[in-house]
């Protein structure tokens, strides 16, 4: 291993970790009036990451930290987007918490330590990197799901996090510690190459794949390890569950690609693990989408479309192949788009005392306000599937990954439940465009917001027109780092 | 003249760009001047395919006016795009449906004004796109983009069941597609990692393997055409649908279907289309007879024309899989020929409804006496309907029969009856509505067709019965395409052994 340590791969986590603690400190002089400036020096701090990253980047992986930390290309486009989808988080959630006292000093710390997290997570190297990543990440996002203090639902949501994700963790954590146990080693390019070559205790090796995966499937929200997901999502205040929502999926994303196809991807490991995954995807197809169909809360829909789609997103990795990474992985770009779209239309929804989180609330939207109607049409028939929609580009490229291993039954699988999905989106679009509308409050928002939600809804139909570059994007990432 | 232009091209995207304009107006303060731009983008969406016909090189094979651009690189699928014969016509087609679907709402449809006619002018490139798409990725995008407008112009602008009509009419035709969306990726695998239609064609695949392929196929174009027993959305949707959405349905987006299996089923999966020939067959003629009976029995005049359409449809997949000359051009000018005839009857009862807010036959009689213009338009287009030869509905049924005959007499036969059910149930339906004294003090009311009315009506008129007597100029097209695909269909893709 190198014995130099380069810092500079870490700069942006370490602009990170230092701006986050001067946020911190700076929003204790500031009084409740100004809190702009905490909300506008976490912008600052979120977009000059975005930009050390993006200026830090560089498409050969470069180790530090004695190995810990790798830099490589799919660390930094996942850092970068993170960081993107963050700021995108923020100005979304900013009058919604202005109007519920949320737009305070914990909920910008909060966030930019889970930010922090996801970006250690990222770029681990280590199993022990990854781990600490992820417990930031964790703690940081239960703490903010209790943010409103005085709500029972949310303290429930939060409690429920915790322990599940608790649990969760100690089971991959266990895993982790089986992998020790079979190989000597934590570093994951080491792992890498000595499940390759093959270990003699092969049984512990896979005994622990089966705690990483089960660990990954409560951290992805896949069934059978779902339960917490439509709890929280709906539990939380609509901006946290936007943040949990959306973010950390990718670095749940980079989880799955740094454990299951960096340490675990010799062949015969990769055969190990597909089974489980077909399973769990299934299974999360099938649960996801028949139970999204009951649900009255666009929040609950959401999340159990959110497993439906992680289901998707888990196809596109159990083949194994690179193509199929790729597709996995502009997969997730593709759904923290349009999670990001389709809650940051709930948030500007709702106002003070108004959630705008039941189905109801949606109708007649076309006829309050068309423009937004569209966007949501439009974000709405991109998680169906529908063309010329960008959902239907992530959809198809995961269906051909797995045509691409001869299990195209899967594919007709996944497609059958994506018709049975189609159904609850397009209920979406019949409340905003068929029905008349019941709520008649006008729709106020700032002009950032405006612009942003603008942008965030056309991307779905202008990278649907031409996927090209962010499905190049994301193979030669996954290229260049696997 | 034209050459540089890319026209093809033109014809998806001027009336799409034509709708954003549309769509730009906003509210119904706008109106009318979201009436007049969706008019001139229509105008100009039919005036760029009239230089498609001018310009087609009859003698020549293959397609013409191709166009080719990179799209998705990754998965090697491009902006590959051309006309044969078979799309030349339909483009036409669904071109001039959209000039006379915008001028049939004119003052029909007094809500959302801009986005009725900008979903219309979509709907209308889109549908270009599939009629002229050489790539498979392509050709789906745009097949199942084609869901979206539909879906809300039957929503938002349909009658009081629409909600219902709506959601069966998507999820019934996704169902279809996305079956035949794995079957198109497992054959990009097959052909080498190309999306290219024509590297489809040159597949030789294992009969198996054919015939799960064209059931995909099939699954998605026969619930499109409609065919039985997939057809019930159909009767749902047009009943519950717009004027306007009806005719572009049926005039247009029925073909869908029909082009699909011309353009996938026979030539990728040529083997597979002939070994389950007879069974399409089979359903094309309980089509044409059950559906035929069914209509009688209806007391809706849309849903009576709803059936008849099926029946109607019948006669063009029952042409396209009988693999000569006749029946597949009979099956063509059919589709041709149904786009007139049931747009023209649709716009007839959207005509009646408009007035009277009832489509059923029984608030009906007598509505001669007082709209003789009307009613002379509306008898000519039932006797079309109900194939009377000199009409563009006897050319298409004619050879579809002329080639049933060639295969097998009874299939002749059974098809030859529609003609009597069609007459059966068409002309009662007119007689009980149009003939009489009248019936009750609403029709006593009503007023002849206005000139918008009239052109839009008379313009139908005029093609069909130019069709109907002069077929010649709409069967050449045809000719060199037609014998071109079956020829290609008659050789075998199974892998040599």
């Amino acid at each position: 291993m190198e014995f130099i340590m380069p810092l500079w791969p870490a700069y942006p986590e370490l602009f990170l970790l230092v701006m986050t603690c001067v946020v911190l400190i700076v929003d204790l002089f500031v009084s409740d009036d100004n809190r702009i400036v905490t909300y506008g020096l976490t912008q600052f701090t979120l977009a000059g990451c975005a930009l050390l990253t993006f200026f830090t980047g560089n498409p050969e992986p470069v180790y530090t930290f004695s190995g810990m930390f790798v830099d490589d290309l799919m660390a930094d486009v996942l850092k970068l987007l993170t960081c993107v989808s963050v700021i995108m988080v923020m100005v979304y959630a900013r009058a919604y918490n202005a109007a519920r006292g949320m737009f305070r000093g914990e909920f910008f710390t909060l966030a930019l330590f889970a930010t922090l997290g996801m970006m250690v997570m990222i770029s681990a190297n280590h199993l022990l990197t990854l781990y600490l990543g992820l417990e930031l990440l964790s703690l940081s996002l239960y703490a903010m799901v209790a943010l409103q203090r005085d709500s029972v639902r949310a303290t429930e949501a939060a409690m429920k996090y915790f322990v599940l994700g608790a649990l969760a963790s100690g089971v991959l954590l266990y895993g982790m510690s089986m992998l020790y146990g079979a190989t000597g080693t934590l570093e994951i390019t080491e792992l890498a190459q000595l499940s390759t070559q093959g270990v003699q205790a092969q049984l512990v090796l896979v005994f622990g794949l089966v705690f990483i995966v089960a660990g990954l499937g409560f951290k992805l929200g896949a069934v059978p390890f779902h339960m917490w997901v439509p709890d929280v999502y709906q539990g939380a205040p609509t901006a946290v569950t936007l943040f949990i929502g959306s973010a950390p999926k990718f670095a749940a994303f980079a989880m799955v690609m740094r454990l299951l196809a960096q340490s675990l991807g010799a062949e015969m490991l990769v055969d190990e693990w597909r089974h489980m995954l077909t399973v769990m995807a299934i299974l999360s197809l099938v649960i996801g989408n028949l139970t999204a169909i009951m649900q009255t809360n666009l929040k609950r829909m959401l999340a159990y479309s959110t497993i439906s789609h992680m289901g998707f997103l888990l196809l596109g990795v159990l083949s194994g192949t690179i193509d199929g990474y790729g597709a996995g992985m502009f997969y997730v770009v593709v759904y923290v788009l349009m999670t990001l779209g389709s809650f940051g239309i709930i948030l500007l929804l709702a106002r003070s005392g108004f959630e705008a989180e039941n189905l109801e609330d949606y109708k007649g939207l076309n006829q309050r306000n068309p423009w937004y109607a569209f966007l949501m049409l439009l974000l709405m028939f991109s998680m169906a599937g529908i063309p010329p929609t960008v959902g239907f580009y992530a959809k198809l490229s995961v269906l051909q990954a797995v045509v691409s291993i001869g299990m195209w039954w899967i594919a007709v699988v996944a497609v059958v439940f994506s018709l049975i999905g189609a159904f609850y989106y397009l209920r979406i679009v019949k409340l905003m465009y068929f029905d008349a509308p019941v709520d008649t409050a006008p729709i106020a928002a700032s002009g950032d917001v405006r612009a942003l939600l603008s942008a965030n809804g056309l991307a779905v139909l202008v990278l649907g027109i031409a996927p090209q570059p962010l499905l190049v994007l994301c193979i030669e990432a996954v290229r260049a780092s696997i | 003249m034209m050459q540089g232009l890319p026209l093809l091209s033109l014809a998806i995207w001027a009336p799409i760009i034509a709708g954003v304009a549309v769509l730009l107006t906003g509210g119904d303060r706008n109106a009318q001047a979201a009436r007049v731009i969706a008019l001139i983008g229509a105008l100009i969406g039919f005036a760029v395919t009239i230089p498609l016909y001018t310009g087609f090189d009859l003698q020549q094979g293959g397609f013409q006016f191709v166009e080719m651009r990179t799209w998705i690189d990754t998965l090697n699928a491009n902006y590959h795009i051309g006309i044969d014969g078979i799309s030349l016509l339909l483009i036409l087609l669904n071109s001039l449906t959209t000039v006379l679907v915008v001028a049939a709402g004119w003052q029909v449809i007094e809500s959302r004004v801009s986005q009725y006619m900008a979903a219309f002018l979509f709907l209308s490139g889109l549908m270009n796109g599939v009629f002229s798409s050489l790539d498979a990725l392509l050709f789906y995008v745009f097949f199942e983009a084609t869901l979206i407008p539909m879906f809300i112009i039957i929503g938002v602008w349909g009658g009081p069941n629409r909600v219902y009509a709506a959601v069966k009419f998507f999820l019934y035709t996704l169902m279809g597609s996305l079956l035949s969306l794995v079957a198109l990726i497992y054959l990009y695998f097959s052909a080498g990692g190309s999306f290219s239609l024509f590297d489809f064609y040159q597949t030789q695949l294992p009969l198996v393997l054919q015939v799960s392929v064209f059931i995909a196929f099939f699954m998605a174009f026969a619930v499109k055409v409609p065919m039985w027993p997939v057809h019930t959305w159909l009767p749902d949707a047009h009943v519950e649908a717009p004027t306007g959405g009806s005719v572009v349905l049926a005039a247009v987006m029925l073909k869908l279907g029909g082009y699909g299996f011309l353009r996938l089923s026979l030539p990728i999966v040529p083997d597979a289309s002939h070994l389950l020939a007879p069974i399409v067959i089979g359903l094309s003629l309980i089509a044409v007879v059950y559906i035929g009976l069914v209509a009688l029995v209806q007391t809706d005049m849309k849903k009576l024309i709803a059936y008849s359409s099926i029946s109607h449809m019948g006669f063009v997949t029952l042409g396209t899989f009988l693999f000569n000359a006749q029946g597949m051009e009979g099956a063509i000018i059919q589709m041709i020929s149904h786009g007139f005839i049931s747009g023209a009857m649709f716009l007839c009862v959207g005509v009646l409804y408009d007035r009277m807010h009832s489509r059923l036959i029984a608030d009906y009689g007598g509505v001669a006496n007082r709209m003789p213009v009307f009613a002379a338009l509306f008898m000519f287009f039932s006797m079309a309907n109900a194939g009377l030869p000199g009409t563009s509905g006897f050319v298409g049924e004619f050879l579809v029969i002329m080639g049933a005959m060639q295969v097998n007499f009874w299939f002749a036969f059974a098809a030859a009856i529609t003609l009597i059910f069609g007459a059966a149930y068409t002309l009662w339906m007119y007689k009980r509505v149009i003939f009489g004294a009248v019936a009750n003090a609403h029709v006593d009311e009503l007023q002849d067709l206005n000139a918008r009315e009239f052109l839009v009506l008379g313009v139908l008129a005029v093609l069909v019965l130019v069709m109907g007597v002069w077929p010649q100029p709409f069967a050449d097209v045809l000719h060199v395409s037609v014998n071109e695909l079956l020829a290609h269909v008659s050789f075998s893709k199974l892998p040599a052994q």
